[in-house]
């Protein structure tokens, strides 16, 4: 048997960033398509301030003590539904295995999903920051600029390290329970810092005070992207 | 039943090859799945232009066979090369490869037309949009390349991903019942596609149960029972009779049955 002919590989990458966009914007124009994800974290959000708001006793705690652990509770858990969607679009036909025998690489699809999913997550916030404001009642101020920035920061760990576990989990068969149970452990780095950063913020404390939170909250995004790019593609082999 | 062997080709053993410049070299391939071994020791080499029909009855390893020579499945043992890469590899080896299956690939609530240029754009080509429409057009459904594929027939949803999967011109085509849904149009489109791919040097592994739609593309046929090849023929002058070759077929599956 002779040897192979080696044949030149034409192929050019068009650039990480770019494999990273197309991604991001494919699945963006598939949620933007259905909705399907959108819409259910919106009720979810909406209705989960609403019955806070109706737990909530205002003679007993004061809202600007609970807001920020409601605002936290409901970025957390409409993330989740999210990142459900963010695998069920390339498992329903199997379109991951067209994207994965692609030469784009797989540090790219990740870091494409990640990004449509932190997309998917800041409106899921744009919408659920007013509600909170609303249902409790809190002043308005330039505080809420700040606490939209700790959002986003807070978001790109979550979707980082929620990305990671969807992919783990999108081929199981209890994925819609699976997924909540491993990713919420590895939110709450995120998530304590970032309340932390809320509620100093909703008390008018100066931003100084809230610098050592944000280091840390910084520190927890710049580990998950690490972690998670380098750890995504053995998700995918089989 | 009685098979005329004199209608049938000559039988080549497993690393009989014809060395015509091999471009898919697969060596002692095998994969477990926990401790059944649903690929044993399978060596196949293809050159360029050539096409492979794959039969088999349900079981015999074929799907998980081609998702070792396309690079989607690890072997436990043994290496695949294509044009001197090794599957699977850097992703410039995976530009080579096109995939076409039962299961379109595709993402439903995009258009037909947005579906192909992201696999275009996934591989990197510059007038994605051009080559897309192309490819849909060799498909023959341009006309609903605007439409979203969630509202296509299951035919012209598998035309629309095989205009995907062959957008980017593979060197390797691996095709798992392509011809799954198509009618009498997307059939023949399909054949005149890969005909042009084979006319141009692409090599094209097609496992299929329907051994007619094999049998008419395939410069060799070979048959898979129990994650093996058990037999492999040219194609003789004039074709392969599907009658004999189908009894062929019955006879050693039939035996293996019992």
């Amino acid at each position: 048997m002779s040897g192979p002919q080696a044949v030149e590989l034409l192929y050019a990458s068009p650039g990480f960033f770019r494999d990273a966009f197309r991604v991001a914007r494919k699945d963006l124009l598939i949620e933007f398509r259905t909705r399907s994800a959108f819409l259910a974290a919106a009720v979810f959000a909406v209705l989960s301030t609403a019955i806070f708001r109706f737990t909530w006793e205002p003679g007993r705690v004061s809202p600007l003590d609970i807001a920020p652990g409601v605002l936290w509770v409901i970025f957390a858990f409409s993330g989740i539904l999210g990142l459900h969607r963010s695998f069920g679009v390339e498992l329903a036909d199997r379109a991951l295995d067209a994207l994965m025998a692609s030469p784009m690489s797989r540090e790219a699809v990740f870091v494409g999903k990640a990004l449509a999913n932190l997309a998917f997550l800041v409106c899921v916030q744009a919408l659920a920051l007013p509600a909170v404001g609303l249902f409790f009642n809190l002043p308005a101020g330039q505080f809420w600029w700040g606490i939209a920035g700790v959002s986003v920061l807070a978001s790109i760990g979550l979707v980082a390290v929620g990305t990671l576990f969807a992919a783990i989990t999108s081929n199981t068969r209890l994925a819609e329970l699976l997924l909540p149970m491993l990713a919420l452990p590895f939110f709450i780095p995120v998530v304590i810092p970032a309340a932390q950063v809320t509620s100093l913020l909703m008390n008018g404390r100066p931003f100084s005070e809230t610098v050592d939170w944000i280091k840390l909250l910084a520190a927890f995004d710049i580990v998950f992207v690490a972690a998670s790019t380098v750890a995504f593609p053995f998700t995918l082999e089989e | 039943m009685r098979v005329s062997l004199a209608r049938l080709p000559v039988q080549l053993d497993a690393d009989e090859a014809p060395d015509r410049g091999a471009a898919l070299v697969a060596v002692g391939l095998v994969r477990r799945f926990g401790g059944r071994k649903a690929v044993d020791k399978v060596s196949l080499e293809l050159a360029a232009g050539e096409c492979m029909a794959l039969f088999g009855p349900n079981g015999a390893g074929k799907t998980t066979l081609l998702r070792m020579l396309g690079g989607q499945l690890k072997p436990s043992f043994g290496t695949v090369h294509l044009h001197g890469h090794q599957l699977p590899g850097e992703a410039a080896t995976r530009h080579l490869v096109g995939l076409i299956s039962h299961h379109t690939m595709l993402y439903s609530p995009l258009t037909a037309l947005e579906n192909v240029v992201f696999a275009a754009e996934c591989h990197g080509l510059r007038n994605a949009r051009e080559r897309s429409m192309d490819a849909l057009a060799l498909l023959k459904v341009f006309d609903r390349a605007d439409t979203p594929v969630r509202l296509l027939s299951r035919g012209l949803q598998q035309r629309v991903s095989i205009a995907r999967a062959l957008v980017h011109s593979p060197r390797l085509v691996l095709l798992d019942e392509p011809y799954t849904g198509l009618d009498d149009t997307g059939a023949r489109a399909l054949t005149r596609a890969l005909e042009q791919l084979l006319a141009v040097g692409a090599t094209l592994v097609l496992v299929t149960h329907h051994l007619g739609e094999g049998l008419a593309l395939a410069t060799r046929a070979s048959i898979m029972m129990n994650g093996s090849i058990v037999r492999t023929d040219l194609t003789p002058a004039g074709g392969f009779d599907s009658a004999a070759y189908a009894a062929l077929y019955r006879s050693l599956t039939s035996q293996e049955a019992e």
